[in-house]
């Protein structure tokens, strides 16, 4: 099981904030990809260039990123602070 | 290097954290700052508030390494930044960043390269809110980007 978190218009995109999901392991890419397949919305909130970074247990990663069970992964969509 | 890193709902009052930055900040002759406030124009319909998110503890680590990153390039003796979240209305402060060094030249520097990165990889998150009441996600800009690339260039 790990737990997923959303952000900024992700949160609203997809109406959820956070979700527990199963998982028998892989990577940010296999669960993005497993996220896209939910359906036609999934797919066009997390297209590429909708996703800014992959936080895996409060670690931004740059690049694809190895998930283990039990992770918290934070999908976050491009910044806007400042 | 001196460095505090705060994110929070309440306002700042710059005067109060320069005064804090250089009873730390040693032999500074130079002490840049910079505010970001609340326009009240973006785009066609008039403001009336911000409301920023952020990702706790990671967001504070991100802007963490930015600010030693910064402590690599150019000499720093002490860093101040503030970010706030929550809803701000037109003219309040957003974000404070306060830069202590040697001399002006890295000063300067190290509070632009601290804002351009602060604002294309802290994770935050801005809804703009107008005054009939509607209300939209803040697109990331191509030309913060580019800002960002100018120091990746010099790297």
């Amino acid at each position: 099981m790990i737990r997923i978190l959303y952000f900024g218009f992700l949160r609203e995109a997809l109406g959820r904030d956070e979700e527990s999901l199963d998982w028998a392991g892989g990577t940010s890419e296999d669960l993005l990809s497993l996220l896209r397949a939910r359906g036609d919305d999934w797919a066009a909130a997390l297209a590429p260039d909708k996703v800014f970074r992959v936080v895996v247990d409060r670690e931004i990663k740059r690049g694809v990123a190895e998930i283990a069970d039990g992770a918290e992964v934070g999908i976050l969509p491009p910044v806007t602070g400042g | 290097m001196w460095l505090d890193i705060t994110v929070r709902k309440a306002a700042f009052v710059s005067a109060y954290e320069e005064e804090r930055l250089l009873a730390e900040a040693g032999d500074a002759g130079a002490l840049v700052g910079f505010q970001g406030r609340v326009r009240g124009q973006d785009g066609e319909l008039p403001l009336a508030a911000l409301h920023l998110e952020h990702y706790p503890g990671v967001t504070e680590d991100e802007i963490a390494r930015i600010a030693h990153e910064a402590a690599q390039r150019w000499p720093l003796t002490a860093c101040r930044v503030i970010h706030r979240v929550g809803r701000l209305a037109v003219g309040e402060g957003i974000v404070l960043v306060l830069v202590a060094s040697g001399h002006r030249a890295a000063a300067f520097a190290a509070a632009e390269f601290l804002m351009d990165y602060l604002k294309t990889r802290a994770p935050f998150w801005k809804r703009e809110e107008f005054i009939d009441g509607s209300s939209h996600w803040v697109e990331a800009k191509a030309s913060d980007d580019a800002a960002a690339g100018r120091w990746e260039a010099q790297a």
